[in-house]
């Protein structure tokens, strides 16, 4: 509880709430669309056995999140340092032993880990389906087009948390996301459906 | 004993933490106190604060470290009450 805490501390003193849940947004729907597209194109596909699919999938899903890790852990360590740097002048002294100077190591962090982890978290959850069926239970809708419904459900519901955060319709807002989903799924049946 | 009861000092400090978050910090570090800020000129990154701090004994060191915990720096000590009390 005190970590979350500071790290809420850390996160509003440099105001960087919204740089995390843009990120959160932004990297959780690349996860959600990828994992639809390469769901479509399995089952768009000949045959393929489930575990050449999860392989695939979870394959994309990893490097995803290292990838929204490393990305976001750069470029933001680099804006940190700068904002750090800039109020040190401002200033006109060394902020080293202030909350700001924890910040600058500390939010970085934070933010890599919300960007890794949202396309990672997600995509598990879009495979949940096909990790079930693998260990054996036997669910009642296939699991390709389980996946593919719960695709839909989270790029809908990520809809939903932004149309609450901009105070516009969550309704609206929803059923924009859940359009985009819909219209790469089309995409994808035009340039791989047989 | 001598023991410091007031102090008002003058300190710059970033934008954020707010004057409110200051001053809360500020309390938090002091037991029994009463801690007033006034926010005098704000500027593009910085505001300057007039910071008035009453209890019962002020630990000075501990006021200061609280201030540069926040980012901020102490200019100045502009007023300061100190009472000599006979050891109880």
């Amino acid at each position: 509880m005190k970590l979350l805490n500071k790290a809420k501390f850390l996160l509003e003193i440099t105001r960087s709430q919204g740089i995390a849940r843009r990120y959160f947004v932004v990297n959780g729907f690349d996860g959600a669309l990828t994992m639809l597209g390469l769901i479509l194109g399995f089952n768009f596909s000949a045959s393929t056995p489930l575990p050449i699919i999860i392989n695939a999938c979870l394959g994309a899903a990893i490097a995803l999140g290292v990838s929204g890790i490393s990305s976001a852990y750069v470029s933001e360590l680099a804006e940190r340092r700068r904002e750090l740097l800039k109020l040190e002048e401002a200033m006109l002294k060394d902020l080293q032993a202030s909350a700001h100077s924890q910040a600058a190591r500390w939010v970085p962090i934070i933010i890599a880990v919300v960007n890794g982890s949202a396309p990672l978290l997600i995509s598990l959850v879009i495979l949940s389906p096909l990790l079930i069926t693998n260990a054996g239970i036997v669910l009642p809708i296939p699991p390709l087009y389980l996946a593919v419904i719960l695709a839909l459900i989270i790029v809908f519901l990520l809809g939903v948390f932004l149309g609450r955060i901009s105070g516009v319709s969550w309704l609206r807002s929803g059923l924009q996301t859940l359009l985009v989903a819909i219209t790469t799924s089309i995409l994808i049946y035009f340039f791989t459906g047989n | 004993m001598i023991a410091v009861k007031k102090v008002v000092l003058d300190v710059l400090k970033p934008h954020h933490p707010n004057a409110l978050e200051f001053c809360l910090a500020l309390s938090a570090a002091i037991e029994n106190s009463t801690v007033k800020v006034n926010v005098i000129a704000v500027d593009e990154k910085t505001e300057s604060l007039e910071v008035f701090v009453k209890a019962e004994i002020i630990d000075f060191d501990l006021i200061q470290g609280v201030i540069n915990q926040m980012g901020g720096a102490l200019h100045s000590i502009d007023a300061v009450v100190v009472r000599n009390e006979p050891d109880a």
